[in-house]
């Protein structure tokens, strides 16, 4: 079947409910009494599995429909939620994230999970443990029989053939219900002989029957086998298999049958009650809709175009000077303006995205490192740009996994230097001005500067004799050198030799900075500031001669007017002095190549300073346009490595802007 | 490739006295001149980007690229818009105004000896009545670095 164009939607919404899944699992650890949850977790399990067996991804499907079996007799209240059940369901989330993880990197999901489905399952078997006398041959069964049929079954007695009562629960979706049964029909006769059903065989056909349907059959199977056979059709919720007792007489089985058929009804209505309540659970979340981000970069390109005409529109009314089309096009710039910061925020999404896995991470973590951590998260509601969101996720687990491995220590030690034995890890991500910082805070051993230095050197990253000089910001900046591992036995969490390295590469490919802070003995706190967008920056517009060129915002320092006077000259390379510091003029005229570059210096100058890491340049333009939000856009596949150049925008006139790289500018 | 087809769809478009020709598969648009924005420290004959509608595109002066003497642009002035695998790329030409279906027998390989161009970029050439059409091979006009079957 072609499915391709539903797999990026099952690939989201997998991710989804598995995240759910995992949020609510994290809760039910917390307040284990809360049936409320678990009826959350067996619906986003369900879900799941409809969707992986619409999807013929079987061995999702399968996971999820032990899962499902479990949390069904936890809401039952057949089963106890012990910590053991929550490792085994925690442990099938895992395989599940693996499995959605293979089919998103174009695998075919499968993966052995037998292990963690017989862990399910033992659970599963426990229940007739747990809750004593199940209802295996005490309950005669929910049919009525009459003599003909209570004669068949009483003669099978002497054969084989042993009579069952299969209930079976269809889906609460299943659309068609008539196939379903048709398929159960056809398993249970291969399976044995059918001898009745309720309703008729005629009334399931037509579907005149909620979900649950009863047949009594003959089979030399055992029920386990008739169930697993069933299990398989999909969109089936439940089967349950009955061995009917044959010792007692059709009369009793008479009387047996109009009390049971009581409970049933009762059953149906709390399935009911429980699907009402869900759908007001689905309520409260937020609505959403998922859209392309293409398409979201077209209607901002389109947009663009629309601001421009209005721009146009503003100057043909002004030269008209009508006042009712004025005030019209005034009340359409207000409009296109909200209109802009919709647009814009539309790219946003709340942090919260990546930072809900953590919980879980930080989880079994804690386990596997023998230690005990609590993960405290502010600020989820943060907002960043998508495409930043994207690529923040990976640095922020290393960072995680460093301070679990390397910041907190064991139990032991804690309460040795009179901490409390449970750690914490502060993750908290806020906007200040137009960057986004998001800091992880352990109050672990903190870090040593003199380890550092010392594997620094041994490890020929740094020299002995530039220790003297370096600040304490500069040598913790050393754990991000590549080759770099401080601890002293290669862990399977942190420490591959890979990693902050890595972290700070990204970061720094984002736009961002990582900064260290330490106290040794106290704790650590590592600070990441990012850009709110890479889509659109702040800049100054310059002019030089009749060109327009935008320089970032966030790589100036300040713009001066300078006296001609004032420039100095060193080696062939004029100098300012700016503030105490000697700082190269740099001619943006020349390099640039703009038409007639006169060797005549005006009397004064106007200059950008902008910096590079703590080195500055001062950029001669001709004037300042101003300051302004600009889309920051490619040049395209054709124009690569253009010299200083780091893209382009669109100004309010239609007309293209370059945009400047200082860093190439500064040597 | 078009020795398979019968014919296949040019677009006509002049520098000086003559005719050149484009498949229409690599062309997306044609569009009048618009304010161009240079680009400091890139080739002679990329004249700059402009801005359509939101997409930042590159353009290319054929004439400055055919070694042609500059000619400024006057209202018949277009630029036809190419793709050219992922590489979008304007191509300024005196005029563009025509539309052809060339049987694909008629096309010949170049000539050792086309005037005075280089002529690594003409893939063939077509005797139309009294005219011949160079048909222009859009990778080689714009360097872009790929196995051209030829």
């Amino acid at each position: 079947m072609e499915m391709n164009q539903y797999l990026d939607l099952f690939i989201e919404e997998s991710k989804e409910h598995l995240q759910n899944c995992n949020d609510l699992l994290l809760k039910l650890e917390q307040s284990p009494e809360d049936l409320f949850i678990v009826n959350e977790i067996f619906r986003s399990a369900h879900t799941l599995k409809g969707m992986s067996a619409t999807m013929e991804f079987n061995d999702l499907a399968q996971l999820t429909h032990q899962m499902e079996n479990v949390l069904d007799l936890i809401r039952n209240e057949k089963l106890a939620v012990s910590s053991q059940v929550l490792d085994v369901l925690f442990l099938a989330a895992d395989y599940l994230e693996e499995m959605v993880e293979s089919i998103a990197n174009g695998g075919n999901g499968q993966l052995n999970v037998e292990t963690v489905v017989k862990q399910l399952q033992s659970l599963d078997s426990n229940q007739p443990l747990e809750i004593g006398n199940a209802p295996e041959t005490v309950q005669v069964g929910k049919l009525t029989y009459d003599d003909y049929e209570w004669t068949v079954l009483s003669q099978s007695k002497d054969t084989d053939y042993q009579p069952f009562e299969v209930t079976v629960q269809l889906h609460k979706d299943c659309l068609l219900k008539a196939v379903r049964v048709f398929m159960v029909f056809e398993t249970l006769e291969k399976n044995g002989e059918i001898i009745k059903s309720h309703p008729q065989a005629t009334a399931l056909e037509e579907e005149q029957f909620d979900f649950e349907f009863t047949v009594t059959i003959l089979s030399s199977n055992t029920k386990e086998e008739i169930e697993i056979e069933l299990l398989k059709i999909s969109e089936i919720d439940a089967v349950e298999i009955i061995a009917i007792d044959l010792s007692q007489a059709s009369e009793e089985v008479a009387v047996a049958v109009e009390e049971t058929s009581l409970p049933t009804k009762k059953e149906v209505e709390v399935t009911q009650q429980q699907t009402s309540s869900f759908k007001q659970q689905s309520k409260h979340g937020t609505k959403t809709i998922r859209v392309n981000i293409e398409r979201l970069d077209i209607l901002m390109n389109l947009f663009e175009e629309l601001v421009i005409d209005r721009g146009r529109l503003l100057q043909i009314s002004q030269d008209l000077d009508h006042q009712g089309l004025q005030e019209t096009v005034e009340h359409m710039s207000r409009i296109s303006g909200d209109l802009q910061n919709i647009i814009l925020n539309m790219r946003m999404v709340p942090i919260d995205t990546v930072f809900n896995r953590f919980p879980k991470m930080v989880r079994q973590l804690a386990k596997d490192l023998h230690k005990s951590v609590n993960l405290e998260i502010i600020g989820a509601q943060t907002e960043l740009d998508r495409t930043v969101i994207d690529e923040i996720g990976d640095p922020l687990v290393h960072l995680i996994r460093n301070a679990m491995d390397h910041g907190i220590e064991k139990p032991e030690e804690r309460l040795a230097k009179g901490k409390p034995q449970q750690g914490t890890i502060i993750l908290k991500a806020y906007h200040s001005g137009n960057h986004i910082f998001i800091e992880i805070t352990d109050d672990g051993a903190g870090i040593n500067k003199d380890n550092v230095c010392r594997k620094a050197i041994a490890k020929g990253i740094i020299k002995e004799e530039e220790i003297a000089s370096m600040e304490d910001q500069e040598i913790y900046q050393l754990i991000f050198s590549s080759g770099f591992s401080t601890a002293k036995e290669i862990s399977d969490v942190s420490g591959r030799g890979v990693g902050l390295d890595v972290v700070k590469s990204i970061i720094e490919s984002l736009g961002g900075y990582v900064t260290i802070q330490s106290n040794e003995g106290y704790g650590s706190t590592f600070s990441i500031q990012l850009p709110l967008t890479l889509s659109i920056i702040s800049a100054m517009l310059v002019e030089v001669e009749n060109e327009k060129y935008a320089i970032p915002l966030s790589s100036i320092i300040e713009t001066a007017i300078i006296k001609k006077a004032d420039i100095m000259k060193t080696h062939n390379q004029q100098v300012i002095d700016f503030r105490g510091k000697v700082v190269p003029l740099v001619s943006l005229q020349s390099i640039f190549e703009v038409n007639d570059v006169s060797e005549e210096i005006p009397e004064t100058l106007s200059v950008v300073i902008v910096r590079k890491g703590d080195k500055l340049a001062a950029l001669i333009v001709s004037s300042f346009i101003g300051q302004q939000e600009i889309v920051l856009k490619s040049l395209g596949d054709y124009l690569t490595n253009v010299f200083a150049i780091s893209g382009a925008t669109i100004l309010g006139d239609g007309q293209v802007a370059l945009i400047i790289d200082c860093n190439e500018l500064i040597k | 490739m078009e020795n398979k087809q019968h014919t296949v769809q040019l677009i006509v478009f002049q520098l000086g006295d003559k005719e050149y020709g484009v498949p229409v598969a690599d062309v997306l648009s044609i569009e009048k001149i618009e304010h161009i924005t240079r680009v400091p420290g890139t080739e002679k004959y990329i004249k700059g980007v402009i801005n359509l509608r939101g997409v930042i595109l590159p353009i290319v002066d054929l004439r400055t690229r055919f070694n042609l003497p500059e000619h400024p642009y006057s209202q018949h002035t277009r630029i036809i818009i190419t793709k050219k695998g992922e590489k979008e790329v304007g191509l300024i030409v005196d005029t563009a105004n025509d539309v052809i279906d060339v049987a694909t027998s008629q096309l010949e390989p170049p000539p050792e000896v086309v005037g005075t161009e280089s002529f690594d970029y003409i893939k063939a050439v077509a005797k139309m009545n009294q005219q011949i059409l160079i048909l222009i091979d859009l990778a080689k006009v714009l360097n872009i670095e790929e196995n051209v079957e030829i």
